[in-house]
């Protein structure tokens, strides 16, 4: 075997064994964000964003119309505040009213947008005024049952 | 059957039993004693690092065929049989978390462990028995050339060196594949795949604690595979031997090891 060649392969070899662990770190383990992906940023206040996480999918009308990218609490309001990335081509009226929903009993979180009727159309950072939280399970299950006592009691 | 005869019979099982511990724990100490003088002879071989890299090539470059469409099958198997289970609660959008999941942490590092046992570790305990076997090693020593530092302390790191690689490689196939298998031919959404799966897996205990598996494994199958070497006996037989011990004997040391390893590593030392 030649030297030159053994020398080229195991470059190779280590070359692509490390890309192969930056491809892990970066793109499977999300050690790096990168967010210069094309569009615009919204901001919606959630009450509670349930189990919402960064990279959710923000969908309208079952489809696929950006990303979350951030929450964090405003530390005055006591809110979720969720910045999301809404891809180039979508335009979203004033009037939108956006929703912490979850596909399935079990399955992923995401944000809904239901467009409305306003012929002004929400800009690049604009915050969307009507809002609804996450469903907390627990917590229906507690007004149910406390509903049911209530009847109970009136009887 | 007379009691003498009885006592005779004890005797010599109870003998049996000591020999073969006796045995068990010089070769045990043998071990410890060449993995140090291993170790002792590192500077050397990356002195001489023309060696070490003619061995990273026979151990890692060698070996790519296998590991990389072992990864590429394990990756799509693992998406198909994950999609049918994850289906009956309808979260398929969680099949980036299970293979990522499960690839990076365990079978990445495992199963590449095992078949570079098999593929590089045999072939190194192989080649430096029929060193022996043909008096190579014994010639080299006349010559005041150190086998150690000349024929096993390369082929130890040459191991040691490759197999992370080997494993970050059969994970990153294993991801690819499925993503060919659940998003291109089941149709998950592609950002939902990689973002539930960029959420879950995290750098330091999933990505750093599989790399350590890897190097530990890389070192267990390298050892084992040189020590086997160059403890054989020099016949056709020995070499045949201890080839197979190798195989067998590293692949079951991966496997305590990283029961040991992902005790610690998730479950914290007091369990």
């Amino acid at each position: 075997m030649n030297r030159a060649t053994i020398d080229l392969w195991v470059g190779i070899f280590v070359t692509i064994g490390i890309a192969a662990l930056i491809f892990l770190s970066l793109k499977v383990g999300n050690l790096l964000t990168t967010t210069n992906a094309p569009g615009y940023r919204l901001e919606a206040r959630f009450d509670n964003v349930g189990g919402l996480k960064p990279r959710a999918p923000v969908k309208a009308a079952g489809v696929v119309v950006g990303r979350v990218e951030s929450i964090r609490l405003d530390p005055k309001t006591y809110e979720g505040v969720v910045t999301m990335r809404i891809n180039e081509g979508f335009n979203f009226s004033k009037d939108t009213i956006a929703s912490v929903l979850t596909s399935g009993l079990l399955g992923e979180v995401y944000i809904n947008l239901d467009a409305g009727g306003d012929p002004a159309m929400l800009g690049n950072g604009a915050t969307i005024a009507k809002t609804q939280s996450a469903v907390i399970i627990e917590k229906l299950i507690g007004q149910f049952l406390f509903e049911k006592a209530a009847e109970g009691a009136n009887k | 059957m007379s009691s003498s005869g009885i006592a005779r019979g004890v005797a010599r099982g109870l003998r049996r039993v000591g020999g073969g511990t006796v045995e068990t724990i010089t070769r045990l100490g043998f071990a410890s004693r060449f993995f140090i003088a291993v170790l002792y002879h590192t500077p050397g071989a990356f002195r001489r690092l023309r060696l070490t890299l003619r061995e990273i090539y026979f151990s890692g470059v060698l070996s790519l065929v296998i590991i990389l469409v072992s990864g590429l099958f394990v990756g799509m198997v693992l998406a198909l049989q994950g999609v049918e289970v994850l289906e009956r609660y309808g979260a398929q959008e969680s099949l980036g978390i299970v293979v990522a999941l499960s690839l990076v942490r365990e079978l990445g590092p495992v199963v590449a462990g095992l078949l570079f046992a098999s593929r590089a570790g045999s072939a190194v305990t192989a080649e430096i028995g029929l060193m022996k076997a043909t008096e190579q090693i014994a010639a080299m020593e006349m010559m005041a050339v150190d086998p150690l530092a000349r024929v096993v302390a390369p082929r130890f790191w040459g191991g040691v060196v490759s197999m992370p690689l080997l494993a970050a490689l059969f994970s990153t196939l294993g991801v690819f594949g499925a993503y060919l298998v659940g998003v291109k031919l089941i149709g998950i959404d592609a950002g939902a795949f990689w973002g539930n799966m960029q959420a879950a897996v995290d750098f330091r205990r999933d990505i750093v604690n599989g790399v350590i598996k890897s190097v530990v494994f890389g070192m267990i199958v390298a050892l084992i595979a040189v020590f086997e070497g160059y403890d054989a006996k020099p016949t056709a037989e020995g070499v045949s031997t201890a080839t197979t011990r190798t195989v067998v004997g590293s692949s079951l040391m991966i496997l305590a090891a990283d029961f040991v390893l992902t005790v610690f590593m998730f479950r914290g030392v007091g369990l």
